[in-house]
């Protein structure tokens, strides 16, 4: 092979910079996308198990609907479609202060919490119905049960699948670079652009993922430990 | 201000050759999409059974591959796939080869855990008392674990169908014509964005859901 090895580009020159501004922008945009998703999920989850036909339906059809279709073109959409619905100032706005990254922000955020709230559904679900009848038979309405019992015992059930749909959204983020926000796969991609050192490029940044992954889910396993609920037996991820 | 009528002008070509992939492009999510479901599960069985091998040997490469697949995003694995394999073989190769070696390594491993868990859920008790009545380690295999494996496996394997399908969209990266690239090119004449990726989205989702309605009958014709 032909090929020559020159894995010194990763640090000479702009390339170490421009990883890790990859690096700090695919945090910050599955940082921010990964709240919307766990709130939007947390909403949604709880609103298809109320006992009050609507809400399930609204969360059902939220829910369906956006977790059927690809994120490229949830991405394409927030990014290409929505904008010029909106008003002018709001367009100036958005186009002054990165606009890509909040339509990637909030297409994966969107995504995932359609995603994300089929899990907490199903943690709510694994509670007993019992504590729902015990906690209104005690005085409590509906959104109390829900906000003080039912919610809070189905997080600390859901800590590993919530752990590993939290890092499908961290690796759905590289589809961000199709909007081109300068995340860490677009960086990648950017530094095989310069240098022409493909396999050293995406090696850096294939490292760079697996080393993110394994560190989270490193402390989502500490995290479960801290929050299992005692008597109950840890089920495996 | 919203105008469909751009749907109905380019109906055609977004689905004939977008969905279909007949027409002047070599493209079509369909064709991408079906070998690739095929040819990953085909692949992920082998995954899933070397992961459950007693041989450390065979059991180690395959935890590997599939700790590595599942740890690195599918964009990075098609660029890989993109770069590597014309230095490897010195040959272009089109982006349809590109984009179904990518889906078919990339959905192996997530189709091998699958059948491991699958296969792990089967009682062990089921195994041994096979054995005991005389049956040989395939034919235990054969009647008895996997029967009951791929049962309990089917919900699991269509929902990674129906993700695999909708990863094909990313094809569209490296200019492989698919539904998502046929909405992109109508667009950059059209510029008619909101109306083309809502329809496309309404495409995806009637297609997704279907396959998970048919697969919820499916399973309780297991089931029953």
């Amino acid at each position: 092979m032909s090929y020559q090895f020159k894995w010194s580009v990763l640090w000479s020159g702009q390339s170490g910079g421009w990883l890790l501004q990859g690096v700090a922008t695919t945090l910050a945009i599955s940082g921010l996308a990964w709240i919307l998703a766990a709130a939007l999920g947390i909403l949604a989850g709880a609103a298809r198990t109320v006992p009050w036909r609507p809400l399930r339906i609204a969360g059902t059809f939220y829910v369906e609907f956006f977790r059927n279709v690809p994120l490229l073109v949830w991405m394409f959409f927030w990014y290409f479609g929505v904008p010029p619905l909106l008003p002018r100032g709001v367009q100036h706005w958005l186009f002054n202060h990165s606009a890509e990254f909040w339509a990637g922000m909030f297409a994966l955020g969107v995504y995932h919490g359609a995603r994300m709230s089929e899990v907490i559904r199903s943690g709510i679900n694994s509670i007993p119905r019992t504590q729902f009848e015990a906690s209104v038979a005690m005085g409590l309405t509906t959104f109390q049960a829900y906000r003080l019992i039912i919610v809070p015992i189905a997080l600390r059930l859901i800590v590993p699948p919530a752990t590993n749909e939290s890092l499908n959204l961290l690796k759905n983020s590289s589809v961000a670079l199709t909007i081109s926000v300068a995340e860490l796969t677009f960086q990648t991609r950017q530094v095989e652009t310069y240098t022409a050192k493909a396999i050293e490029a995406l090696t850096a940044g294939t490292l760079i993922y697996l080393v993110l992954c394994v560190s989270i889910a490193w402390v989502m396993a500490r995290v479960e430990r801290r929050f299992a609920i005692p008597g109950l037996i840890a089920r495996g991820g | 201000m919203l105008d469909f009528g751009v749907i109905v002008a380019n109906f055609k070509f977004l689905v004939v050759q977008g969905l279909f992939g007949l027409g002047g492009f070599a493209g079509g999510t369909l064709r991408l999409a079906i070998p690739a479901i095929v040819l990953g599960f085909v692949l992920g069985i082998f995954v899933g059974l070397a992961r459950l091998a007693r041989s450390r040997f065979v059991s180690l490469p395959a935890t590997l591959y599939v700790e590595f697949f599942r740890g690195v995003p599918l964009v990075m694995v098609i660029f890989w796939i993109w770069f590597i394999i014309p230095q490897l073989l010195r040959l272009p190769i089109p982006e349809y080869g590109v984009a179904l070696t990518a889906f078919v390594i990339f959905e192996a491993a997530y189709f091998g855990e699958i059948i491991r868990a699958g296969i792990q859920s089967v009682p062990r008790g089921q195994v041994e008392a096979a054995t005991a009545v005389g049956l040989t380690s395939a034919q235990t295999m054969r009647f008895v674990v996997l029967p009951q494996a791929i049962r309990n496996m089917v919900p699991a394997l269509v929902t990674q169908m129906i993700v695999l399908f909708k990863d094909t969209s990313l094809a569209s990266i490296i200019g492989y014509v698919d539904l998502t690239k046929a909405a992109q090119i109508v667009n950059n004449r059209e510029i008619k964005p909101f109306e083309l990726y809502l329809f496309i989205a309404v495409v995806y989702f009637v297609l997704t859901y279907s396959m998970s309605l048919f697969a919820r009958r499916f399973e309780r014709r297991l089931a029953s």
